[in-house]
């Protein structure tokens, strides 16, 4: 499934771009980062990154549609 | 504030000019705009339910800001003191987990996202 990610604070420097566009095998968040991690491996050394689809935190099991806004957010520091 | 209101907390937060002995030139605020003020909105609710909240403001800027600047301002509305003290400090603490905002700091030497790495 093709996927379209928004990307943020240090994510955005890993992409070098402010999206990326994935195509993955299976349809849940898992998968998709599992397809991230395989392309930008550099995601596996963050503390930690979320995947929101649609403006709400995702679970791993979350199931994803070509429809949705999907984003990676980085650990946050706002404050 | 409400003609009931018997104490206001705000937090101010503030750019410091120093992070872990490092000199601070400036820090970039950037949000996931859309998402960012939806998870606000859901901690106003949270607060609200609660604490008996008169009236409560968040409001966090973005681009860059220089030392001194003011990134945050949360202010609570209450009837007594402790529940503006615990609401204003509930709503700054969860910000600071849930609400989809990064800050890069810049030192002399180059820049890093807070948090990002363990």
């Amino acid at each position: 499934m093709k996927i379209k990610v928004l990307a943020f604070g240090i994510a955005k420097d890993i992409f070098g771009s402010p999206t990326a566009e994935l195509d993955i095998i299976g349809d849940t968040t898992a998968d998709l980062k599992d397809a991230l991690e395989t392309t930008y491996p550099r995601l596996r050394q963050l503390a930690s990154y979320m995947v929101a689809v649609n403006n709400e935190y995702a679970q791993d099991n979350s199931q994803l549609t070509e429809r949705d806004e999907i984003a990676i957010i980085p650990p946050v520091s706002g404050g | 504030m409400t003609p009931q209101s018997g104490g206001i907390d705000v937090f101010i937060g503030t750019v410091r000019d120093v992070t872990k002995g490092k000199r601070v030139l400036r820090l970039e605020f950037e949000a996931y705009e859309p998402m960012a003020l939806k998870e606000m909105e859901k901690i106003a609710a949270q607060t609200f339910e609660k604490w008996p909240v008169q009236k409560l403001l968040i409001h966090h800027r973005i681009g860059v800001l220089e030392v001194g600047e003011v990134p945050v301002v949360i202010a609570v509305s209450c009837a007594h003191r402790d529940a503006a003290f615990q609401a204003c400090r509930h709503v700054i603490d969860t910000l600071k987990q849930t609400v989809p905002i990064w800050k890069k700091e810049v030192f002399e030497d180059g820049e890093t996202w807070v948090a990002a790495h363990p």
